[in-house]
């Protein structure tokens, strides 16, 4: 059971960061919760077809920057973009509720650490997919069915499983329901909130292995949420350190890991050595 | 002049048992709810001598309609002869004056509960249904608020869903009764627990509907000559209950909605459901002079 690193993160990276626009800009996001201020003037950028991920302790801000970008929650203060046909310079904070949920089911993808948020419990794993799809306005019960099959096939699922309540489905399964969802409108962001936590090291190698081979194959942005730093190590081009609802320290992932320049994010990786 | 000639003789009860506030309150939702067809208008459902979740909505609404020169009709199950529908429709000519019927064709306020009479209703005639559960998104999604969120943007793809659901399970869709509807191509309402065989007939209807629940305190509309969709996939068509070839035991009508009765042999005889439909055409093979209207229904297959 072996990772297929691929080149070197900063091979892959260095290049199309010169030459494209980013897909995702926010820019001096501000949040506060009462009296604790969750994010403080955030800035973050992520290219098309990298993967970008945020690394930070409980409390970072991390999760809370990751509802931001799936428009969940709105700031106090800041602006969002994302380079989509038509809302290039639209702040997408500025789109009235409904818009920004439709907005989000067509172009935004999201997988939780806790299924239980992504996922219908007691409707069918193709139930779940084709929930995706109804929201987007897909009637007819043929396609919705070969679509749901579509996507729980390239998140490796076992398709004659594909009616099974996920209760009754392992956690790794779950993630990959969900991880099927989220790709089922081929969004152009999909965002992962410590997709791989919880579950044991061989399932999280196998759901791993599934999504590089999603991102080599289509070519899917993702955010990458997570405390493991052999998981961020491992998937993403970019790396984002957070601490205080701030960032602290971000750059291209092996530069980050071999050179840390914030004494945070040196604890952080030496601890992980 | 004095104040006193200017006002009403005190009484112990009002004009058709609610009082003119009440009345008052019940029109503006009710005009809300003709407005806006299929969304659900709250309302404070009054006290009425009879326990919630026994027509309270409906009688309501009724009340409120009701005058002298009314001819109400009242249905339980399809049946004009039952208690809870005779009690009804006592007390509303009791407190109205208006006039009782059994005929479709005679009535101008049709009050049911759980079905659609079989003749086709005229513009001149209001139907009144009673509710239990106004809310089709209760199964989906019991939060009341994220539900009202969800009406307001038009997001039902969970009830799509539940569809879904069935056929996977099932193979084909179990839904028997209160099949969600789009109205007006905007709100999905729950047409009250009517059978699949009656949702057409509220499509582009020529009379006014009222769906009203009293214990829920809700009511909406279905105004004349408004589309009334079921939900289905554009590949799996609506179905109504396959009753085309059954057959009144005690009629002999054919093609009309029945209700089963299961017999101690262990087969099944069947009755038709509008039970006044089945006494006209009685009438008319024993050669009175009686007229069946037109029904929506001609030889097992809808027509209007």
């Amino acid at each position: 059971m072996s990772l297929d690193l691929g080149l070197p993160a900063l091979e892959r990276a260095a290049p199309r960061l010169m030459r494209t626009e980013p897909l995702l800009n926010m820019r001096d996001i501000s949040k506060s919760y009462g009296n604790v201020r969750a994010l403080r003037h955030v800035d973050a950028a992520v290219y098309p077809g990298e993967v970008m991920g945020i690394v930070g302790e409980s409390g970072s801000g991390k999760s809370t920057l990751l509802r931001m970008m799936n428009l969940e929650d709105t700031p106090d203060s800041g602006d969002y973009t994302l380079r989509l046909p038509g809302r290039e310079n639209e702040n997408l904070f500025d789109l009235t509720r409904y818009e920004r949920r439709m907005l989000c089911a067509r172009n935004i993808g999201i997988v939780y650490q806790n299924p239980h948020l992504g996922l219908l419990m007691k409707h069918s794993s193709s139930g779940n997919v084709a929930e995706r799809l109804l929201i987007a306005g897909e009637r007819s019960f043929e396609v919705l069915r070969d679509k749901a099959r579509e996507a729980l096939d390239a998140s490796e699922f076992p398709l004659d499983r594909m009616d099974a309540r996920p209760i009754e489905l392992s956690g790794g399964m779950q993630q990959r329901v969900q991880l099927a969802k989220a790709i089922a409108l081929e969004p152009a962001l999909l965002l992962l909130d410590e997709p791989t936590t919880g579950l044991d090291v061989s399932v999280q190698a196998l759901v791993l292995d599934t999504l590089k081979r999603l991102q080599r194959d289509r070519r899917i942005t993702m955010v990458l949420v997570s405390h493991d730093l052999g998981v961020i190590r491992t998937m993403a081009d970019r790396v984002m350190v957070m601490r205080h609802g701030e960032v602290v320290e971000q750059g291209l992932a092996d530069q980050v890991f071999q050179d840390p320049q914030h004494p945070y994010t040196q604890q952080l990786v030496h601890a992980k050595l | 002049m004095s104040l006193a000639s200017l006002t009403k003789d005190w009484a112990a009860t009002s004009y058709g048992f609610l009082d003119a506030s009440a009345k008052r309150e019940l029109r503006r939702k009710m005009l809300k709810a003709i407005a806006v067809p299929g969304c659900q208008m709250p309302y404070a459902s009054r006290e009425v001598p009879m326990a919630r979740g026994w027509g309270t909505g409906g009688l309501q609404v009724t009340l409120t309609l009701v005058n002298s020169a009314s001819v109400v009709k009242v249905i339980d199950q399809g049946a004009d002869d039952g208690v809870n529908a005779a009690s009804i429709r006592r007390f509303i000519s009791r407190v109205s004056g208006a006039s009782e019927t059994w005929d479709t064709l005679d009535a101008t306020i049709v009050q049911s509960r759980h079905r659609i009479p079989e003749e086709i209703m005229r513009e001149d005639q209001v139907l009144v249904l009673q509710v239990p559960n106004p809310e089709p998104l209760r199964g989906v999604e019991p939060n009341i608020s994220i539900a009202r969120q969800m009406h307001a943007d038009a997001d039902y793809g969970k009830l799509w869903l539940t569809l879904y659901e069935q056929i996977v399970r099932k193979g084909r869709i179990m839904q028997g009764a209160s099949y969600p509807a789009m109205v007006n191509g905007r709100h999905v309402m729950t047409p009250s627990p009517i059978p699949r065989w009656d949702v057409p007939k509220l499509n582009m209807a020529q009379h006014l509907t009222f769906l009203s629940a009293g214990r829920e305190k809700r009511l909406h509309a279905v105004p004349p000559y408004t589309r009334v969709e079921p939900l289905v996939f554009s590949d799996r068509p609506y179905q109504v209950e396959d009753h085309a070839d059954l057959t009144c035991r005690r009629s002999g009508v054919r093609g009309f909605f029945m209700n089963e009765l299961p017999q101690d042999g262990g087969g099944s005889v069947f009755e038709v459901s509008d039970s006044n439909l089945g006494i006209k055409a009685i009438d008319k093979t024993e050669g009175s002079a009686i007229e069946i209207g037109e029904t929506w229904y001609r030889n097992g297959e809808y027509s209007a």
